[in-house]
């Protein structure tokens, strides 16, 4: 495949994934942008800055030189804050409250579109 | 005057044309790659500016010269950009502050055009200014991150300062004189800002509207020029 | 399968209790694996109070392991996200795969930006640098969906500039004219379309949603390569040579980029079963030779393959061998560009270090004096 690189007879198939750094990295963040008026932001990446400035404008420059948005959102990564995944069990009794859903309501025909 | 003059038309689009070609040497050797992608949206601002400005100085002198034609068809001595942008990309730092003095400039110019009489060019000046806008606060932004980052990165912001004042007063030859002001207070203000101290030596070199060029411009044209002008007549 | 053995039998009460570790899975319809079927549901243990209640509306169900829940997921054709359990060997292959590829794009960059400053009319610069600053945000898009799996950006950089990791091969040949410029776009972009397409069906979300990103932006890379070349080509007998040089030089590296036989392969069956990987080599490159032939001919280029011939029996094109030393020669680091191409990213990214420390310094500065 195009951009795998084959392993070489004699090389070891994993590579590695961590090594020692010379210097602090920039930290990551989660880039939101708005594709136009009357919609919302919506998650479309992340990338690397120093500063919510730069994140800012990296932003524009990475997620949006096709116009892809009029408006732009960053969020410091380690600022987002979700479930761990054991805590999934939290979506299954919204899931099974099928009486919130319109179509638990048998209403009759006659009584047209509801 | 209703039309800028063909001569001043195609200086303007020598600045953009030779910094765009500048800048784009430096696209995959940015210290990150979001840098990478910033430098190569200035670069194409600035390549999209001059393209506009041959395009209507063509236009403008009525012997039908495309934008390929006075890109690639004029020689160092017909080229009447400013010397600053010429110069070399040096350091990430002597890049920022190249970009700096040179964004100040611009948008005094742009804004002034804008209102211009020539419409073409006063739509080709307003869409210049809102990218010469972003331009400004990207090199600013920059410049005081690298003034006021650490001692090294401070230090190469003071040697890129000190380099490129004397290829800054050009800027304001002529009819552009009357741009000095804001711009010296704007730039007075982001040296503040990052730390860094203005140049006392008052020396000036001037002579790139007159086509008297540093040695760097005859190198950078020459790239640029190579193929249309080892192929010539030829589309591309 | 899976999914047919689980809502098959009634879940025995205490079991439930019994493995707490272990997923519940519940479904409103039979399983057909693979079809229809919902995962959306997991309950760890306890909770089946609320089960209970609504058995009726939960006719199946089942128990299964997080790595049986893990192939149903990717059998329902769904996504793996990144706080899912998922086998290490998953995560290792992923990481290799999506750290390479992000490398491939930013060493990718090199061979292009030789001809920025050399592009023969403005048009044609604005392109080049537009097509070089989407490959940047491409190894940036893939560099953040790899960072999901829990390995840092510069630890893949670094990794990368120590000869660690590995790039696309055929980044390790030189640009050598122009018409380079319009080749790659046909060829190497077409072959990475090829593959790039598959991918965005790939199992892991982050991954899959990087490509439908990538592939979108690369389709203008292919299509202005093929028109750069259709303009020397209609151009004089000069530039037509120039083009067919081009071609004589690429076509064996891009056909290269699908990598050995699929009988010398050696993760592709794994890989195919998690759905990492979706259309096995040798598909891929009959795909793409399929397709490029005609496109060659309507250029009036020749592709440089003696044996290349279409077939009527097997309606594809038969073509010759590849030469597989060179093939292993260039994979193993002794290409033509290889030590250029790491030494130029290892030179940026070195004099790069002390803006990237000062733009630390000055965030903290900035933190510190506003708190």
């Amino acid at each position: 495949m195009s951009y795998d690189v084959p392993v070489a007879p004699g090389e070891k198939a994993e590579i590695e994934e961590t090594t020692e750094l010379s210097g602090e990295s920039w930290p990551m963040w989660e880039v939101f942008v708005r594709a136009r008026r009357g919609i919302s932001h919506v998650h479309i990446g992340s990338l690397h800055a120093a500063d919510a400035e730069t994140a800012l404008e990296n932003a524009r420059d990475v997620y949006t030189r096709r116009g892809e948005g009029v408006s732009v959102w960053v969020v410091r990564s380690s600022e987002v804050h979700a479930f761990e995944p054991e805590a999934a069990a939290d979506y299954v009794e919204a899931n099974e409250k099928v009486y919130r859903l319109a179509t638990a309501y048998e209403i009759p025909e006659e009584v047209g579109q509801m | 005057m209703t039309i800028k003059s063909v001569t001043s038309l195609l200086a303007h689009a020598d600045d953009n044309m030779v910094l765009a070609q500048r800048l784009g040497e430096l696209i995959s050797n940015a210290p990150e790659l979001e840098i990478d992608i910033a430098l190569g949206n200035t670069a194409l601002d600035h390549l999209g500016v001059a393209r506009a400005l041959y395009t209507h100085a063509g236009n403008t002198e009525g012997k039908g010269r495309s934008e390929d034609e006075l890109a690639m068809f004029r020689t160092e001595r017909e080229y009447t950009n400013l010397l600053l942008v010429e110069q070399p990309n040096g350091d990430f730092a002597h890049t920022m502050v190249r970009q700096l003095f040179f964004d100040a400039y611009q948008m005094e110019l742009w804004r002034d055009l804008s209102t211009f009489s020539d419409t073409t060019l006063a739509g080709i000046a307003a869409r210049a200014l809102k990218e010469a806008t972003y331009h400004m606060r990207f090199s600013s932004g920059w410049v005081t991150r690298l003034g006021d980052g650490t001692e090294e990165s401070h230090r190469r912001a003071q040697d890129g300062v000190n380099a490129l004042w004397q290829y800054t007063s050009e800027m304001f030859e002529g009819e552009a004189e009357h741009y000095h002001p804001a711009w010296s207070t704007t730039i007075e203000s982001a040296l503040i800002e990052a730390g860094l101290d203005p140049v006392a030596d008052p020396y000036q070199r001037t002579g790139g509207r007159s086509g008297f060029h540093t040695e760097y411009l005859g190198f950078l044209l020459a790239e640029m020029q190579w193929v249309q002008r080892s192929y010539p007549g030829l589309k591309w | 399968m899976i999914g047919d053995m689980i809502v098959a039998q009634q879940m025995p009460e205490p079991m439930l209790e019994s493995v707490p570790t272990w997923f519940v899975v519940l479904g409103r319809r039979p399983v057909v694996a693979g079809t229809g079927w919902s995962h959306r549901v997991d309950v760890r243990s306890g909770g089946n109070d609320g089960f209970r209640a609504n058995e009726r509306s939960f006719a199946y169900y089942g128990v299964m392991s997080s790595e049986e829940r893990f192939q149903t997921i990717i059998d329902a054709e769904d996504k793996i996200e990144p706080p899912d359990w998922m086998p290490e060997a998953y995560r290792k292959t992923l990481i290799r795969q999506i750290a390479q590829h992000a490398h491939s794009e930013v060493i990718g960059m090199q061979p292009e930006s030789n001809w920025i400053t050399r592009a023969p009319t403005l048009h044609r610069t604005a392109i080049l640098i537009a097509k070089v600053q989407d490959e940047a945000g491409h190894g940036l898009y893939l560099y953040a969906a790899a960072e999901t799996l829990g390995v840092r950006r510069d630890e893949m950089q670094e990794l990368l500039h120590r000869g660690k990791h590995k790039y696309s091969s055929i980044f390790n040949y030189p640009t050598l004219s122009w018409a380079d410029m319009g080749t790659i776009g046909w060829l190497v972009d077409g072959a990475a379309i090829t593959n790039q397409v598959m991918l965005t069906r790939g199992s892991y979300g982050p991954y899959a949603r990087a490509m439908v990103r990538i592939c979108k932006e690369e389709s203008f890379h292919q299509r202005q390569g093929y028109e750069l070349l259709i303009r020397l080509c209609q151009g004089s007998s000069e530039q037509k040579a120039m083009a067919q040089d081009s071609v004589n030089r690429w076509w064996w590296p891009a056909l290269m980029m699908f990598g050995p036989h699929d009988s010398d392969s050696t993760h592709t069956e794994q890989s195919m079963k998690w759905k990492i990987k979706r259309v096995s080599n040798d598909d891929l490159r009959q795909q793409f030779v399929d397709m490029t032939v005609p496109q060659a001919d309507y250029l009036g280029l020749k592709i440089p393959d003696p044996d290349l011939r279409w077939n009527e029996e097997r309606g594809h094109y038969d073509f010759g061998e590849i030469d597989w030393e060179e093939f292993w020669r260039v994979v193993k680091g002794n290409g033509p560009m290889n030590r250029e191409r790491v030494a130029h990213k290892v030179k940026a990214w070195d004099d790069g270090a002390w803006v990237r420390e000062a733009a630390m310094a000055y965030a903290k500065k900035q933190a510190h004096s506003a708190a």
